[in-house]
């Protein structure tokens, strides 16, 4: 990949006062406009996991995988 | 943590997407219609194919949010009158600067000798108005909850620094009376609404409850990722299912039930409701946000110094559909233009300009109407 863009990217926490290094933050027109909850991103990601498994076991179950 | 929970890759896993797709479709008993509000929602569900892959247990329709796309013809006019002006320089997000008033674009208005600069943020506006203290600065605000406090935030940071030469024509729009306006207009059978992610990261998830409680609609409030969309669709689906209509916030890393009160204090400082033109769907009223008395010194509409031609009221261009394809009446391949006279390269109406519009989300990502 040899495409490269300069950018000086400067982002305003004026709306997102409780930020902290190091958070993920929302970024709309230079402004962070919420801070990511990392615990929620995480059980969100739990909850497709889980998906995955029960639907296995229905396949293991209705004899459609060995 | 890992950095895991934050990569959209994470969100796109397709065996994922697959067993909530087969589940959204197992658990609707009719097919149902489900209208995305927002247009970043429009192109990743045609990006990724959603559309057809949940189609036709679960139809999903698009709606009026692409903020460019609801600016009426007579306010972009008005745009383009005030970069005409002498001494006048409008600030703008570059999606709007392609899209046709009734005369022209700002960008022709630009090609004849208007000041129109492309902002990437509100704050860059306040820089121009900084440098250039002989030019009157007007920030066009456009757009929806997601970015009235960002205008909001640099009205607050002029006033405070004294800085007379920047001012705000304020377009905005809000949401949940736009959604309201097509419940209440009936053209459009909608079952559910996959709510505006970054919109409701302001307002809160709370905004959208008069969805279930008045007009029985389940919402779920929905992130980009493909898996984030199916999953509020799924989520709306057995809603539906089981006639339990609620808003559900499907995108929780972001979104909380309050929003972002930080956000929503400078809005209610800076602005006060009023009423506002869209495009396809009229004059809703207190649907748009005006500047409050006490920051009148900002609103481009009060400034002596700069003389606000009328509005125009010309006609829609000829055959364009923009306002039906905004309220969900039809698809953007049922226009007639859609394709033919009216491309990316060269639209006719606003919905194939802008990035969120959905007829350019059509023409890039598939163009079959069903």
């Amino acid at each position: 990949m040899c495409l490269a863009v300069p950018m000086r990217i400067e982002i305003s926490l004026i709306l997102t006062p409780e930020a902290r290094e190091g958070d993920y933050v929302l970024i709309h027109t230079g402004f962070a406009i919420s801070v990511l909850d990392e615990q929620e991103a995480r059980e969100t990601l739990a909850l497709f996991a889980e998906l995955e498994e029960a639907s296995r076991e229905l396949d293991r179950a209705e004899g459609r995988e060995p | 943590m890992s950095q895991q929970g934050f990569r959209p890759q994470a969100f796109r896993d397709p065996a994922a997407a697959q067993r909530l797709i087969a589940a959204a479709k197992a658990a609707v008993a009719e097919p149902v219609a489900i209208m995305e509000f927002c247009g970043g929602h429009t192109h990743a569900i045609m990006r990724f194919g959603l559309r057809d892959a949940l189609a036709p247990e679960v139809r999903l329709l698009s709606g009026p949010g692409c903020p460019v796309c609801v600016t009426d013809d007579a306010d972009i006019d008005l745009a383009i009158a005030l970069a005409s002006l002498p001494d006048v320089t409008v600030a703008t997000f570059g999606d709007m600067i392609r899209v046709p008033g009734t005369g022209g674009s700002l960008a022709d208005a630009r090609a004849r000798g208007a000041s129109v600069e492309i902002v990437y943020s509100a704050l860059d506006a306040l820089d121009l108005a900084r440098n250039q203290p002989g030019a009157n600065i007007v920030m066009l605000g456009i757009g929806f909850e997601t970015t009235a406090p960002t205008i909001a935030a640099a009205v607050r940071v002029a006033a405070d620094e004294g800085l007379a030469n920047f001012c705000v024509l304020s377009l905005h729009k809000l949401t949940p009376p736009a959604m309201r306006a097509i419940l209440d207009g009936g053209v459009v059978r909608v079952d559910g609404v996959l709510g505006p992610g970054h919109v409701t990261a302001i307002t809160g998830s709370d905004a959208w409850s008069f969805l279930p409680e008045r007009y029985g609609v389940p919402c779920a409030v929905s992130g980009f990722e493909p898996l984030d969309i199916l999953l509020s669709v799924r989520d709306l689906a057995v809603a539906l299912a089981e006639e339990r209509p609620a808003v559900i916030n499907a995108y929780r890393r972001s979104v909380t039930g309050q929003g972002n009160l930080v956000a929503r204090q400078l809005m209610d400082e800076v602005f006060v409701l009023g009423d506002a033109r869209w495009r396809g769907l009229g004059v809703i009223p207190a649907s748009g946000l005006d500047l409050a008395p006490a920051y009148a010194a900002y609103d481009a509409r009060n400034r002596s110094a700069i003389e606000l031609p009328p509005a125009g009221a010309g006609p829609h261009a000829r055959g364009c559909r923009c306002g039906d394809v905004l309220r969900g009446v039809i698809a953007p391949p049922e226009c007639p233009l859609f394709g033919r006279a009216c491309t990316p390269a060269k639209p006719v109406g606003p919905c194939m300009v802008s990035a969120e519009g959905a007829c350019a989300a059509y023409y890039r990502y598939g163009r079959s109407p069903s």
